[in-house]
């Protein structure tokens, strides 16, 4: 058994940038990814938004470009099957493999079983949709079906990561900037609740096809599936009634509920989590622009590069990108336990 | 905090053309205007083939383009093969599936892929309204399409990257003259 | 079709909880009891005294008791429960793919924690060792009936009373709203017996905390679509307890499973019962789950 984390042998963590578009692909290549992940333009990937992803050729156009400048591509198709239409996950699948992706990002246990029975040899991890956030849960996977890498759900702090890593015969992938969810990632049935449509089953949570603003007295009302999830008093700033992210009425009090709409932000931790033996770093937000994309792949680049010459490390401002202009460690320095 | 517009208290003033600019502009007449901005859509969609396929069913909305600092509006329909694109002097009496409300600025620069519309709708310098997945289409589209001012505005192959470039100067002087939100072009990468 | 009652989900003081098991046992028409802690393993230590008379009870009255686990397990101390659990003699329902490890292939039920959306899941837990297997509350009625079709060792059994778990996280809610920690959260879920209510800005009854687990508001409650189910090769029923009559709430149920009443019937005496909240019944029939179809 290999374990990723070694004291003296820290190896430089692998930086996975977004793509919802091949000119996003690009971008986030030449701003110096070590690796893409992206999706296909329908209901099998979590970013399912409209306008977005790839289609067959664009992923294989998409691939040869990255592999051309030494950059992965890692297909993500980290949605649970619908009953009946598995085969919709299965071609998907195979189009990723015959594009040449260097990994599939997977969460549906059957699809996972599957891709691994029928293409024995392709590299497999484990999406963040999986909720795998234990050492047995983890093992679970790498011990039945060989995947060969975890992305860690939100939640843990960096202590349970190091614990996480060194004892589990797999690589580990955390979230390095961006949206942040709250709950246990592909647990989370809220969306569905008020819309009909969720992460798990359709790829969106919060969908654009169901949000409302409005102009009500003196601000901005935003609402989901009918549900009012914040009022914005004039010039102030606004979010997207993504609602884990509202603001409700709760016992007597109106407050964020669940959690503020901040964006996380590692950038000042990187070294800890190198040490943890974390060995990729994920940047969020297949969603967002390409400006946004080349900004904070420069800086976790430079960022990154500077750690593996053990330089001071530079803290670039991203406040401007991220949403409610507010930033957090999230629960890698726990302040709510 | 940012500056607040006491008219339409929604909005922050940054980036907007000086008022005098823009009344200025209220005598132009619209038609060659609108002459020139169709020209831009047809050059685009065509320079473009894949944006239609990545707007889907959002290509036959009506989109109201809003550069709230002039006095004028755009609806613009994608459609499947002929698109129609129109200038109106306010878009009150119009209707639309989708408005995209910000300085013209701002606007061109969302087109030209130097802001995050993200980054502009938290700050509250873009706003929309109405069939918000059908403004995520269209912004993702025009993301995708890498839109060269230059090639959009019908210039020879030749003359386009200059032209490009000059547009794309004058744009980011203005805006830093007239105080729109920071360009995320390579420009806060981090470098102290 | 049998049924199952659920585990109480929320964290009812151990003597209420106790008297509440005492009648379901004596007077509950159901085949299957689910007894244990899902949400936070700080409610169990109080429990622990009361539980063996408790399972005792329910199947000296000739209840099948399974032992539930957690749904979101992250200590150490907390795997190692749900490893002790699993040697039991009695089943458990497992809701973390952490417990399916550490059972090793023995046999079990698979939660609603579980996600289980296709045909294909279903085979793969089944090869584990699942022997029912209670599907994730947000499953159209057109996947159920596929999974229920393409199902061979395990039983397929659907939430048909209660509120739905919608979300689960590492975090207390709970502890949040009354700003206290995690670890101190002075065991504030103990005055919501059925959650605490979270309402919108503008006054809708939305969503209620339960702890680190999110809950829907409106109640589930399935009646006219159990003959549906029960075609499609659905067996099983889950009601999730709540503080309204328990027992009513079951042998309506029973008696809409013989025919022995309607559907209007069964409606009219659910709806005496004080329910948490309104009834909906969105998600099976592929809408919105706060609707009712």
């Amino acid at each position: 058994m290999t374990l990723t984390s070694s004291g003296s042998s820290q190896k430089t963590m692998e930086l996975i940038c977004p793509a919802g578009t091949p000119s996003a692909l690009r971008t986030a290549v030449e701003a110096g990814a070590d690796a893409v992940y992206c999706g296909f333009r329908n209901e099998t990937n979590a970013r399912n938004f409209p306008g977005l992803n790839f289609d067959d050729a664009e992923l294989r156009e998409g691939v040869a470009y990255a592999h051309a400048r030494g950059a992965k591509v890692l297909v993500a198709l980290n949605t649970f099957a619908r009953a009946g239409c598995t085969k919709v996950w299965q071609t998907a699948v195979e189009q990723a493999v015959a594009a040449k992706a260097d990994a599939l990002i997977l969460a549906d246990l059957g699809l996972i079983d599957w891709a691994r029975k029928t293409f024995p040899d392709q590299r497999l991890h484990l999406s963040v949709q999986a909720a795998a956030a234990t050492v047995p849960a983890i093992r679970f996977y790498v011990e039945t079906f060989g995947i060969r890498r975890v992305v860690l759900p939100r939640v843990l702090t960096v202590d349970e990561i190091s614990a996480i890593a060194s004892n589990v015969a797999c690589e580990i992938e955390v979230f390095a900037f961006g949206g942040l969810c709250v709950m246990a990632e592909g647990r989370c049935l809220l969306s569905s609740y008020a819309t009909g449509e969720s992460p798990n089953m359709n790829g969106v949570c919060s969908p654009a096809s169901h949000v409302a603003y409005a102009q009500e007295g003196n601000g901005l009302v935003a609402r989901l599936g009918g549900f009012t999830i914040d009022r914005y008093p004039s010039g102030k700033p606004v979010g997207y009634p993504t609602l884990c992210k509202g603001r409700f009425s709760c016992n007597a009090k109106v407050m964020h509920v669940f959690e503020e709409p901040t964006s996380l932000n590692t950038i000042g931790i990187l070294p800890a989590l190198q040490k943890a033996g974390v060995a990729a770093l994920k940047i969020e937000g297949r969603q967002r622009g390409k400006a946004y994309l080349a900004a904070t792949v420069r800086a976790f680049r430079e960022a990154l590069d500077a750690l593996a010459t053990e330089r001071q490390l530079p803290l670039p401002e991203l406040s401007g990108l991220t949403e409610g202009s507010r930033q957090t460690v999230g629960s890698y320095r726990k302040t709510w336990r | 905090m940012l500056d607040v517009d006491p008219q339409n208290e929604t909005l922050a003033r940054r980036g907007f053309l000086p008022g005098r600019l823009a009344r200025a502009m209220a005598f132009l007449p619209l038609y060659p205007l609108e002459f020139a901005a169709f020209r831009v859509l047809e050059n685009t969609l065509s320079q473009h083939p894949g944006m239609l396929s990545r707007l889907g069913e959002h290509a036959s909305k009506r989109f109201a383009i809003d550069p709230v600092d002039c006095p004028f509006g755009i609806i613009l329909e994608p459609r499947e093969s002929t698109p129609r694109l129109s200038v109106v002097p306010s878009l009150e009496t119009c209707s639309w599936d989708a408005r995209i409300a910000a300085p013209l600025l701002v606007l061109l620069g969302l087109l030209d892929g130097c802001y995050d519309g993200d980054a502009l709708f938290f700050t509250r310098d873009l706003t929309i309204e109405g069939d918000t997945a059908a403004v995520l289409a269209l912004r993702n589209a025009i993301e995708d399409a890498e839109i060269d001012p230059g090639e959009a505005l019908g210039m020879p192959k030749l003359a386009a990257p200059f032209v490009t470039a000059s547009l794309r100067t004058i744009a980011t002087q203005l805006r830093t003259a007239l105080g729109a939100p920071e360009e995320l072009n390579g420009k806060t990468s981090g470098a102290p | 079709m049998q049924i199952t009652l659920g585990p109480v989900l929320y964290n009812w003081p151990t003597p209420e909880w106790v008297d509440f098991y005492a009648r379901i046992a004596d007077e509950a028409p159901v085949e299957r009891v689910v007894v244990g802690e899902v949400i936070c393993s700080k409610r169990t230590p109080f429990r622990q005294d009361a539980i063996g008379d408790v399972v005792e009870r329910l199947e000296r009255a000739g209840k099948e008791v399974i032992l539930a686990t957690l749904a979101l397990p992250t200590l150490k101390r907390e795997i190692s429960e749900i490893g002790e659990t699993a040697e039991g003699d009695r089943m458990i329902e497992v809701n973390d793919m952490a417990a399916v490890y550490k059972l090793g292939g023995r046999p079990h039920i698979v939660g609603p924690f579980i996600n289980v959306y296709n045909e294909n899941t279903l085979k793969v837990l089944e090869q584990l060792g699942a022997r029912t297997v209670c599907l994730p509350p947000e499953l159209p009625g057109p996947s159920i009936g596929v999974i229920a079709a393409h199902r061979s060792t395990a039983d397929i059994e659907v939430l048909a009373f209660g509120r739905a778990p919608l979300a689960v996280s590492a975090r207390c809610y709970h502890a949040r709203i009354h700003e206290l920690s995690k670890d101190g959260c002075r065991y504030v879920c103990e005055n919501d017996r059925d959650g605490l209510e979270v309402d919108t800005l503008d006054g809708q009854r939305f969503l209620a905390v339960n702890g680190i687990a999110t809950m829907a508001n409106g109640v589930t409650v399935l009646g006219s679509e159990l003959s549906m189910l029960a075609k499609a090769g659905v067996s099983r029923i889950r009601l999730l307890p709540h503080t309204c009559d328990m027992v009513a709430v079951s042998a309506a149920y029973r008696d809409l499973l013989d025919e022995r009443i309607d559907t209007a019937e069964f409606l009219s005496r659910i709806r005496q019962q004080p329910l948490p909240g309104a009834i909906v019944n969105g998600y099976i029939h592929g809408q919105a789950g706060g609707r009712v179809a």
